[in-house]
């Protein structure tokens, strides 16, 4: 349901992006209910039985049928779109795989929520840090406005043919998927007029021109096939720039790779994804207003994952700490952490990096938190040491 | 009803030179099915014999659209084809007059076992689609492990014969009569040997309204354990000893669309196969009993159905 206030509409997370969905019109959409994505589909299920989409709906029976579906539609040509969260996208895996290695450009949201056992509903990035490998370029989305415009933004970054990629775009389970927010919606004929139409340049239904899809490989050419496919996901980055560009053009809404936060001058950072970086914002202001010059660097691109422009912006910063919302559990930290401070690796000097896990399962992340951070940061500028490398944020 | 002939005379849309072994059943099942299809087909199989033989890069044996995704999800993945095709036929993207099928291929465990459940759905949800199902009773790809196909007291690399296990130890499932309590509108079983009666089949599975399952019998030398040039002989004996019935239920009425002349014992079938070997140990025989008596009721239970509504 709709709050508007002058130009602008309150809506939820989920509403604004059945409302794209709406808007975008997908040819075909496989869902299947997950807490807390399930709202997507159930407002887009309103607009299919309203008869305001020509999509064809399925109503697949597990979220493994929706990916295998959206395989399907997509290798027939047709614009794609899903979303799930949590144990659905790890139901998916597998086909989360196949959809890239096919070069299908589907688009996904996924609302973040903890991963069983024990099982929680609520936010952490455990479902779609375990699927960072798997081929599919990743956009995060602090606010519903963010999420509301990447997900139009995915619909050109995947169907571009220099990347025919599949793209997932990532909001908070709950603090994003369910709070109300004042945002900006695009006109109809805006939308249409910025992702275009989708002209894929092969389809299984063009049955006078047979195509095999899904071959089987062996060891001579699977790397190649794998290689190729690297070097057009390396390459998405200049896309999303161009088309974040664009947008920002044609909406006034600029996106980049990463949103810098009162970091030219910075000396303590905080790098995190999605919604923390909000909270961290005000951490920020709070603490400038003390003469403290720390900053934050949200990445909204996490694949590919932009290590040189992160590194460059973060070149001049003493010390940082990066924040994950999901534990690789024994691995060097968690994934954003082990990401950048690899990526800052080559630089002439190197600020100091910590990295701390937080907010697991929705578990509260706040303005206190983030001064506290922001406080162990100064300590190691201070002292010049590092008591705790990695580890859980204390909360 | 079509002959032979014309038939033959049918453009081959599955060409030779794939990899799938001498005496196997699929081919010959995949042709038929081709060739009784009378619109532009589009395909998709699971993993399996079928798609490993079939696709290995460069190669391909379609002269259809065909796309292999996974192991347990052919039925999924047509749900989406199919879906597509609805969508840009209401765009007219695709014209109106424009017919394509939409057919899905699987093993037995491909669909019996891990993609059951992607069958089922797209049954219940009513895709316009016909799936079928190569029962050659194992995962024979992987090497001959049990499937939930596999019949009572056959040898598989993980139902082996042991000395305490001879073989597997359960009955079958009966997937033909559970996809019929799917009430869709038409479902049928059918053996490559008898190939009239199979595109028969094949040709009203195309052209019902809605979704169509056929289950076929497909002997597999390799797996049985049979000489290769035993195999349409060994699909014959499967259909006259009435392990494999051929019949069919159409909007809700079952028809037994054959009836052998003489209903041979089930040892008949099993001693041209090594699978079922130690069955003939006679500390053995209470196996062998055991299916002759579940098949000869199972037959009389459909002999009884015969022209009947199934529920
Ligand atoms: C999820 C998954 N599990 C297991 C496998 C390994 N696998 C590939 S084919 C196959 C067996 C196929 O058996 P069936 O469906 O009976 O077909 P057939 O090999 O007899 O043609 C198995 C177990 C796989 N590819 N994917």
């Amino acid at each position: 349901m709709a709050i508007v206030t002058g130009k602008q509409v309150g809506l939820t997370g989920n509403s604004a992006i059945a409302y794209a969905m709406r808007q975008i019109d997908p040819d075909v959409c496989a869902a299947y209910p997950i807490t807390p994505s399930t709202g997507i589909i159930e407002e887009f299920s309103s607009y299919y039985a309203d008869g305001q989409v020509s999509t064809e709906l399925i109503t697949v029976e597990s979220e493994h049928s929706a990916m295998s579906a959206c395989v399907g539609a997509s290798a027939a040509g047709a614009r794609v779109m899903t979303a799930t969260s949590s144990q659905g996208l790890a139901l998916m895996w597998e086909m989360l795989y196949i959809a890239s290695g096919m070069r299908l450009p589907v688009v996904m949201t996924v609302v973040n929520r903890a991963l069983s056992a024990p099982i929680n509903i609520h936010c952490d990035h455990s479902d779609s840090m375990g699927a960072r490998d798997s081929g599919w370029i990743q956009l995060y989305s602090e606010t519903v406005q963010e999420a509301y415009d990447n997900l139009l933004q995915a619909v050109r970054i995947a169907e571009d043919p220099r990347v025919l990629t599949p793209a997932m775009v990532c909001m908070d389970g709950f603090i994003t998927s369910h709070a109300v927010e004042n945002i900006t919606l695009l006109a109809d004929g805006e939308v249409k007029g910025f992702i275009g139409d989708y002209k894929p340049g092969r389809s299984l239904l063009d049955t006078d021109n047979p195509i095999t899809m899904g071959a089987m490989t062996l060891q001579d050419v699977y790397m190649d096939f794998k290689h190729e496919q690297s070097m057009a996901i390396a390459g998405a980055k200049e896309v999303v720039v161009e088309v974040g560009s664009d947008f920002g053009r044609r909406f006034g809404r600029h996106y980049g790779l990463m949103e810098c936060y009162r970091l030219e001058d910075a000396e303590a950072a905080i790098v995190v994804l999605n919604s923390a970086a909000g909270t961290t914002k005000v951490a920020v202001d709070e603490l400038r207003k003390k003469g403290k010059k720390v900053g934050l660097l949200k990445p909204r691109l996490f694949r590919p994952f932009p290590y040189a422009e992160i590194a460059a912006a973060l070149k001049n910063v003493k010390a940082v700490c990066v924040l994950d919302r999901a534990d690789s559990m024994n691995g060097f930290g968690g994934p954003l952490f082990s990401e950048v401070r690899s990526a800052l690796y080559g630089l002439a000097s190197v600020p100091k990096v910590m990295g701390r896990i937080f907010g697991l399962g929705g578990r509260d992340y706040t303005v206190e938190h983030s001064t506290a951070v922001f406080e162990g940061l100064y300590r190691i500028i201070e002292t010049g040491r590092m008591e705790e490398l990695t580890g859980y944020l204390k909360s | 009803m079509a002959t032979l002939k014309e038939l033959a005379a049918k453009d081959e849309l599955f060409s030779g030179g794939h990899r799938l072994c001498s005496g196997c059943g699929i081919p010959p099942i995949v042709r038929l099915l081709l060739r009784s299809a009378g619109s532009p087909v589009v395909a998709t199989s699971a993993t399996g014999c079928l798609e490993v033989g079939t696709s290995i890069y460069p190669y391909t044996a379609w002269r259809i659209p065909w796309i292999h995704s996974a192991f347990e999800n052919a039925a999924a993945t047509i749900s989406g084809i199919e879906s597509a095709y609805r969508a840009f036929k209401k765009k007219g993207r695709i014209p109106a007059d424009k017919e394509i099928k939409f057919l899905a291929l699987g093993g037995d465990g491909g669909t019996y076992d891990i993609g059951f459940q992607a069958l089922s759905g797209a049954l219940e949800r009513g895709h316009n689609f016909l799936y079928v199902c190569y029962d050659n009773g194992a995962y024979m790809n992987t090497g001959i492990q049990r499937s939930s196909a596999t019949p009572l007291g056959s040898a598989t690399t993980t139902s082996p014969a042991g000395a305490k296990r001879p073989g597997k130890q359960e009955w079958r499932k009966d997937l033909t009569r559970v996809v019929v309590a799917h009430n869709i509108p038409y479902a049928a079983q059918a053996s490559p040997h008898n190939w009239r009666d199979l595109e028969g089949k094949a040709r009203k599975a195309f052209n019902v309204a809605g979704p169509a399952f056929m289950n076929i019998i497909s002997p597999c030398p390799l797996g049985w354990y049979s000489k290769p040039e035993d195999s349409i002989n060994a699909a014959r004996l499967a259909v006259d000893t009435c392990y494999w019935p051929l019949y069919e239920v159409e909007n809700g009425i079952l028809r037994v669309t054959y009836r052998p002349k003489e209903k041979k014992p089930i040892a008949d079938w099993f001693k041209i196969q090594g699978r079922f070997k130690h069955l003939f140990k006679p500390e053995n025989s209470h196996l062998l009993d055991e299916t002759q008596k579940r098949i000869d009721a199972e037959w009389q239970r459909l002999l009884d159905m015969d022209g009947k509504a199934v529920f």
